[in-house]
């Protein structure tokens, strides 16, 4: 560990736990979560809003026994320290015993991943931000068109000591720039680009691809729903990852048995081969999870048939083998989360995508989904900034939106071609490497006006 | 803390802010989360901090920070003038601010039995009777039950010598029965899906009479697995309090936020057909029978306050009248761009948040006349669906789609047998318009949310909805294949 920031976090970690073992805790995991914020939003192509905070947690799990009660607190003074070991130890001292409570987690081998850094993103100003969204704006301008979005930047500090000798932290930083355009006759297009260093953000592309789509899908007509085959674009294609994390990627998932999953089970394409990997650096990497276990590159899907799902040490515990680095902060009722989600690039320029598809639609993104059977993983959802009729491998026009009805897993059986070409996407939680997919059947079940 | 918040705003008006405002709020949390009987996650929360926004010339930028001290006020209240200059770079039209009068004086949510200091003991034992209660019955997977609370307490002060001071009080629990047998997982929950909610004190928690509930819903969810699929089709449907305030929420409470519809929201949320222009022509947005009100001096709702968060006092606007879209959401920036003054809804969640227009109470107003058992009776064909289970609703808040844990056949005016999996579909201003039949008061109930997201950075909200039953005719239910 050699950033201070890290080092801070961790010895205000080391204090928590030792108030909560002065407290009588026999095991005591204090988390430390500390970010400098940022974000500049603009609409009517103009900045309206613009924020920055600092902030701080200590969250600390105090065990006596099997009894657990977890507090949490910004105040980083002795007396907020030894207040909150009182109210994990009074939640301890009358709660229930979790009988297969199997223990905190032991230290495993983390080590730290230089790419999750960037100075020049934990050093971004307010004007940088601006002059990025300037960029965005004049891109819309020279469109035609309005730019409405959001440039956030920003530097997360984490560290985790428990009473089992994990001693970890790390400082990492993101940054995301997403502009939707909008113009006369309707049209709406979407781009975004997130990374470790927002110096490497391309404001003026991004600009220039929502604006482009934005002119494409002007004067949109209706189409009828029904089955169609379907082109997504990497902005809708994170939506599946993050759902099938959301389902069915959990090791509590498939215990409870409202997972999909079942390791060695085919249920997608031989196309599709999906990783949980916090190390891969072209996403958003982290080095180890909210309990202080060094993240595990876990296989979810590998060709198609299920590979593993992610551990906490609380499910790890339950299946008698170790945590793959997954948990998220305590108490988590939810249970482990793929946070790093990385979809293996496929072979087709993404250019060629369309090419075969006699009529089907290009799909931008998807807006406001959600699940109707979380098992089979049906979810609803809408068309959103740009869905284009396709006919004979080429777009011929644009169309309203359309509300589909979907099973994500017949969606991921169906992917007939997987593009060359990946994006790094902020997703639910965390940074999602996806690229863009050809499926060869999507159910859209309505539409609407625009 | 009146020393740090008119330091941060003599500091801000020294730099160059024409108006300033800082939020100082400290908020503590409870939460207890049981699993089929296992006390799986009980949890206490604390933090505390202000914000600074300010206006110059008129760009804005806000700073915040945990640290209460003289220095961080300064530094805080410097950053936000400087984000402030650096918006001023890309800014068309300056922000003006309508002229309310300074906010005076203190609000605290009622409350007669503290949350807070009701043991721990009593609160796990509570939720426990329900969990055991649902969970004896055979076929039930597992269950979940949970009760959160949440106070704040909040001093706001501005440039223009308000200064107001309120305590909020949230709770909120619900138990919840799960059957799995293969692919097919249903559930059952009460007081709805999200949980029972109410600003108040632990008397609306055993108001609720979980564990009374636990045993028929447990039993519904068993049914459900052998139930058959709920049939497609256009059909007459009634809907219960726990699936209507939703409707509400994603159907009339996003589509009158006014800052949804000057496209401030654009790149996230979305934005709303309910444009001004229909503000002007008195635009049908339902059946007559269709009276919607914001309302944040509503009792236990999530959404009532003194004050909103730029110092605006609370009150009740309508928003569609006898089935007339007439009024907005509206703040101290947007409301005078349609000729108002605001309409106090803008709030933030907690010190590091800006405000936002967010919804307070949207409530449906009940309608002398008929209960909600009468509307059944009423009823000759159709489907009674209770409690949400899927929701998704288009960028400007047309196309609708919600799913439901259960429905109920109702032939010749009675509640018949149980379908799975039901779902409806629609758009709103159609589906609101074919609204035949509002329940009166006897049906009319305080529910809420306390998740509704907004805004980037994201924000969680907290708002209420009071709704009774309502019918709606001719409605597209069961989409999808499954």
């Amino acid at each position: 560990m050699n950033d201070e920031r890290a080092r801070d976090a961790l010895a205000l970690a080391e204090r928590a736990l030792a108030f909560a073992e002065a407290a009588g805790a026999s095991e005591a995991e204090a988390l430390v979560m500390a970010e400098d914020a940022a974000l500049t939003r603009f609409a009517n192509s103009q900045i309206h809003q613009n924020v920055a905070e600092t902030n701080a947690v200590v969250n600390l799990r105090f065990v006596v026994g099997k009894r657990i009660g977890v507090a949490s607190s910004g105040r980083t003074d002795d007396e907020g320290l030894r207040t909150l070991a009182e109210r994990a130890a009074a939640i301890a001292g009358v709660v229930e015993e979790l009988p297969d409570w199997s223990g905190l987690p032991t230290p495993t081998a983390v080590e730290p991943i230089a790419a999750g850094y960037a100075s020049a993103t934990a050093d971004a100003s307010p004007e940088l931000r601006a002059d990025g969204v300037r960029q965005v704006i004049a891109a819309a301008d020279a469109a035609g068109v309005t730019a409405y979005g959001s440039f956030a930047t920003g530097t997360e500090t984490t560290a985790v000591a428990n009473s089992k000798g994990i001693r970890v932290g790390e400082t990492r930083t993101a940054a995301q720039l997403l502009t939707v355009s909008m113009g006369p006759g309707g049209g709406s297009g979407y781009a975004e680009q997130a990374a470790v260093d927002a110096t490497t953000i391309d404001a003026a592309a991004i600009g220039r691809q929502a604006a482009h789509t934005a002119r494409a899908s002007v004067d949109a007509v209706a189409l009828e729903a029904g089955d169609y085959p379907v082109v997504l674009n990497e902005y809708a294609v994170v939506d599946l990852l993050d759902m099938l994390g959301y389902l069915g990627f959990s090791a509590l998932a498939v215990q409870e048995e409202r997972s999909f999953v079942e390791v060695g089970k085919r249920v997608g394409s031989e196309l599709v081969t999906i990783v949980d990997d916090g190390r891969d650096p072209t996403g958003l990497p982290m080095a180890f999870d909210y309990e202080g276990v060094a993240k595990q590159r876990v296989s979810l899907l590998e060709a198609g048939v299920c590979g593993g799902v992610v551990y906490d040490a609380q499910t790890a515990g339950r299946d008698g083998v170790s945590s793959t680095g997954h948990g998220l902060p305590a108490p988590n009722t939810y249970g482990p989360f793929p946070l790093n989600q990385v979809m293996t690039a496929g072979t087709t320029p993404r250019d060629e995508l369309l090419a075969g598809m006699e009529r089907g639609l290009l799909v931008t993104r998807f807006h406001y989904t959600n699940p109707v059977h979380p098992k089979l993983v049906i979810v609803t959802g809408m068309t959103r900034d740009g869905t284009f009729l396709v006919e004979d491998g080429k777009v011929v026009g644009p169309v309203r939106n359309l509300r589909f009805t979907q099973s994500y897993l017949d969606a991921i059986a169906a992917v007939s071609a997987v593009s060359q070409e990946r994006m790094t996407i902020k997703g639910f939680l965390g940074g999602v490497v996806v690229p863009a997919l050809r499926i060869d059947g999507w159910t859209f079940t309505g539409t609407t006006e625009h | 803390m009146r020393d740090l918040t008119q330091r941060a705003l003599d500091t801000a008006t020294q730099l160059g802010a024409g108006y300033a405002d800082v939020r100082v709020v400290r908020r503590v949390d409870e939460s207890i989360a049981i699993k089929s009987g296992r006390v799986e996650g009980v949890a206490t929360g604390e933090n505390e901090g202000f914000g600074v926004r300010v206006l110059v010339d008129g760009a804005w930028g806000f700073a915040s920070s945990l640290r209460l001290t003289a220095e961080e006020a300064d530094r805080v209240a410097a950053d936000a003038v400087r984000i402030a200059r650096a918006s001023a770079t890309a800014l068309r039209e300056p922000a003006v601010l309508d002229d309310r009068p300074p906010a005076h004086g203190t609000y605290e949510t009622p409350v007669v039995e503290d949350p807070f200091t009701v043991p721990l003991e009593r609160k796990i034992a509570d939720l426990l009777a329900a969990d055991e209660a649902a969970s004896k019955i055979k076929g039930i997977a597992f269950t979940e039950s949970m009760y959160a609370a949440q106070r704040e307490w909040k001093t706001f002060a501005a440039t223009d010598g308000s200064l107001t001071e309120q305590t909020i009080t949230h709770v909120g629990s619900a138990v919840e029965a799960n059957a799995v047998d293969g692919d097919e997982h249903q559930r059952r929950s009460y007081p709805d899906s999200g949980g029972g909610w109410n600003a108040a004190g632990y008397e609306y928690v055993r108001g609720l009479r979980l564990a009374e509930h636990a045993e028929p819903l447990a039993d519904e969810a068993v049914a459900l697995l052998t139930a058959p699929q709920c049939p497609s089709g256009r059909f007459t449907i009634i809907l219960d309090p726990s699936q209507l305030y939703l409707q509400v929420h994603e159907s009339c409470g996003h589509p009158t936020e006014l800052d949804r519809v000057y496209g401030t929201e654009a790149s996230y949320a979305g934005t709303s057909f309910l444009t001004t222009d229909k503000l002007d022509e008195g635009f049908r947005y339902g059946s007559d029978l269709v009276t919607i009100v914001a309302d944040a001096t509503a009792p236990g709702g999530m959404g009532s306050f003194g004050w909103d968060d730029e110092g605006v006092a609370a009150q009740r606007v309508p928003l569609v009248q006898d089935g007339i879209f007439v009024g907005y959401l509206s703040s101290r920036e947007t409301a005078p761009r349609i000729g108002r003054r605001s309409g106090g809804a803008m709030r933030a969640d907690g010190w590091n948040r800006i405000p936002l227009i967010r919804m307070t109470n949207i409530n449906l107003l009940p309608r002398p006349g008929m209960s909600l058992d009468d509307i059944v009776a009423d009823t000759d064909d159709g489907l009674y669906l209770s409690s949400n289970r899927s929701w998704s609703i288009d960028d400007r808040r047309l196309n609708f789609q919600f799913a439901t844990e259960v429905a109920y056949e109702v032939k010749g005016g009675k509640k018949g047998r149980l379908f799975k999996n039901p779902t409806y579909t629609g758009i709103t201003y159609e589906f609101w318009r074919s609204c035949d039949a509002v329940g009166d008061e006897r049906s009319y109930v305080m529910l809420g949310t306390p998740n509704c997201g907004k805004g980037e950075p994201g924000q969680t909200g907290h708002v209420g909805h009071a709704v009774p039953g309502a019918r709606f005719r001719d409605v597209q239910v069961g989409v999808g294949k499954w």
